[in-house]
């Protein structure tokens, strides 16, 4: 899933100061699964900003409502009929939603309420985990599946650097070497000999390197 | 000989290498690596030039280079991927070729979140053994990594660094491995302190044949005091300082601990000369290279063959 963090409450404040009635836009998706902006999130952020805003004297207005997506737009249509009611559109979904909720109501600003952090796992409840970085060229196959790119503070490609020791990063204490998760994995594996291989410099260009993507599948298109 | 690199010389004669290293200043003063350099003097055959060790800015290891080359030196450019995308790494290496830079040391690089600018986006286009490659496909091959011919080839002696403390312990001759079959013809290695953990590695690079491919300079660097002593064990990444170390840097009254430090190193340094596959000796005196002369003439390395 997409993992994001709310933004503080004082900093989404301070983006919503010059404005009376706000449309708190959430997502049903990845950022309700990661506990950024989903129905609860909407829910509790309206009533703090509320609470706020009440404190200092500046009431304010907020319609809250989560979306299946804000990734497609026959969702986004869905506060069509009442967008127009509202100065400005607060949005806690992922910074695809955001930007794409923007795109379909162009006179509207459209203010982040979360920041977009990575594509990851729930490790347990609470902790969510970096797991790929969307390179476009995928390497698991040679790296016991498991990610140097995203996984290794240097994404480096052929083994861990000198900092690695007793399986943690040195970029962190807490945070495990990448290249020490791909040796063991490769040893449950009993494929320790691939790790023998030289893996020549990788093509970015499938990358953010090569500019905004985009995919195109013409057997689906209309 | 493929260049006109004085260690490759030395090698080539069977001979036994000193390296040692000259950290650039934190300024444009080029006074600090003539100071530094007039220390090293007769006493090696090729200078290290480190690019900004630590992730911390300094003047660049090219122009330092430059400066030492000037003064008769050897110096091996050191050339990190964190700052560099294969564009400028290669540009670099072409200059470096063109101005008789004669080494290169390929490195991935610390991380730059234990320098003065952790807020700097990295690049790690290319890690440390496709940059050996790169040098390689460079020099005999004529050859960018895109594909395109060079046209007049940068001939550089190509070395890297390793680790043989660092985890996982057991694919470290591997990586080694790797690197030789990249390119690399020499390596240096990580600070050696725990002896019987570089025994154990070096035996494993022997049974790879690595030793004979591939010239392995042993690291060595001496503790000032107890204080660095342990700052080494527990601050440095991948530093591997055992108990033993401290207590005997303990065992000595404060102002003769430097005293020590060097003895220790002295000692250390003879040890290496005996491991078969040792075929040099890589100084690194911290901010303190007015002592390498010292521990060169007492561990019997002096004099030096001549250039």
């Amino acid at each position: 899933m997409i993992v994001a963090n709310r933004k503080s409450l004082e900093e989404i404040l301070n983006m919503l100061k010059p404005y009376k009635k706000v449309l708190l836009l959430g997502c049903n998706e990845c950022v309700t699964v990661c506990a950024a902006g989903g129905e609860r999130e909407v829910g509790v952020l309206a009533s703090e900003l509320k609470l706020s805003r009440a404190k200092d004297g500046q009431e304010i207005e907020i319609k809250e409502q989560t979306l299946e997506r804000q990734c497609d737009h026959e969702y986004i249509d869905q506060v069509r009929p009442f967008v127009g009611d509202y100065e400005v559109i607060l949005s806690i979904a992922c910074g695809a939603g955001i930007q794409y909720v923007g795109e379909k109501y162009r006179t509207k600003i459209v203010l982040p309420g979360v920041n977009t952090t990575f594509l990851g796992v729930t490790l347990e409840q609470g902790v969510w985990s970096e797991r790929c970085q969307g390179c476009g060229e995928c390497v698991l196959h040679m790296t016991g599946g498991v990610c140097p790119i995203a996984r290794c503070a240097k994404s480096l490609l052929n083994g861990p650097c000198g900092g690695s020791s007793n399986g943690k990063c040195e970029v962190d204490k807490d945070l495990d070497c990448g290249w020490q998760l791909i040796i063991d994995r490769l040893k449950e594996l009993n494929q320790l000999d691939r790790y023998e291989e030289i893996i020549p410099v990788k093509d970015w260009t499938t990358s953010r390197d090569g500019g905004p993507r985009k995919r195109l599948r013409e057997d689906l298109r209309l | 000989m493929k260049t006109k690199s004085n260690i490759e010389r030395i090698l080539e004669s069977g001979g036994f290498v000193v390296t040692s290293e000259c950290g650039p200043p934190r300024g444009a003063d080029p006074e600090v690596i003539r100071k530094k350099g007039n220390l090293l003097k007769g006493v090696v055959d090729a200078v290290n030039v480190t690019d900004n060790q630590t992730s911390v800015v300094r003047m660049s290891s090219f122009s330092s280079c430059i400066i030492l080359k000037e003064m008769g030196f050897d110096p091996i450019l050191q050339m990190v991927c964190r700052d560099r995308n294969r564009i400028a790494i290669q540009s670099d290496i072409l200059g470096a070729g063109a101005l008789g830079i004669n080494n290169i040391l390929c490195l991935s690089g610390d991380h730059q979140k234990f320098g003065d600018h952790p807020k700097a986006k990295n690049v790690f286009d290319i890690d440390s053994i496709q940059l050996i490659n790169t040098v390689k496909i460079l020099r005999d091959d004529g050859k960018f990594l895109g594909g395109e011919e060079v046209k007049g080839k940068p001939v550089l002696f190509i070395g890297a660094a390793e680790n043989p403390f660092a985890d996982p312990f057991e694919i470290r001759a591997a990586r080694l491995g790797k690197k030789v079959k990249a390119g690399c013809e020499f390596i240096q290695t990580q600070c050696i302190y725990n002896m019987e953990k570089f025994t154990k590695w070096m035996e494993m690079v022997r049974d790879r044949g690595l030793h004979e491919r591939c010239a392995i300079l042993a690291g060595v660097t001496p503790f000032k005091s107890v204080g660095m002593a342990k700052y080494m064990k527990n601050s440095v990444p991948g530093m591997d300082v055992p108990d033993g170390m401290i207590e005997r840097m303990k065992g000595v009254a404060k102002e003769k601990q430097s005293e020590e430090g060097i003895k220790i190193c002295v000692e250390t340094i003879q040890k290496l000369r005996e491991i078969p596959g040792v075929r040099g000796i890589h100084i690194m005196a911290i901010e303190w290279e007015e002592k390498v002369a010292e521990i060169a003439q007492s561990a019997g390395l002096l004099p030096r063959p001549q250039v």
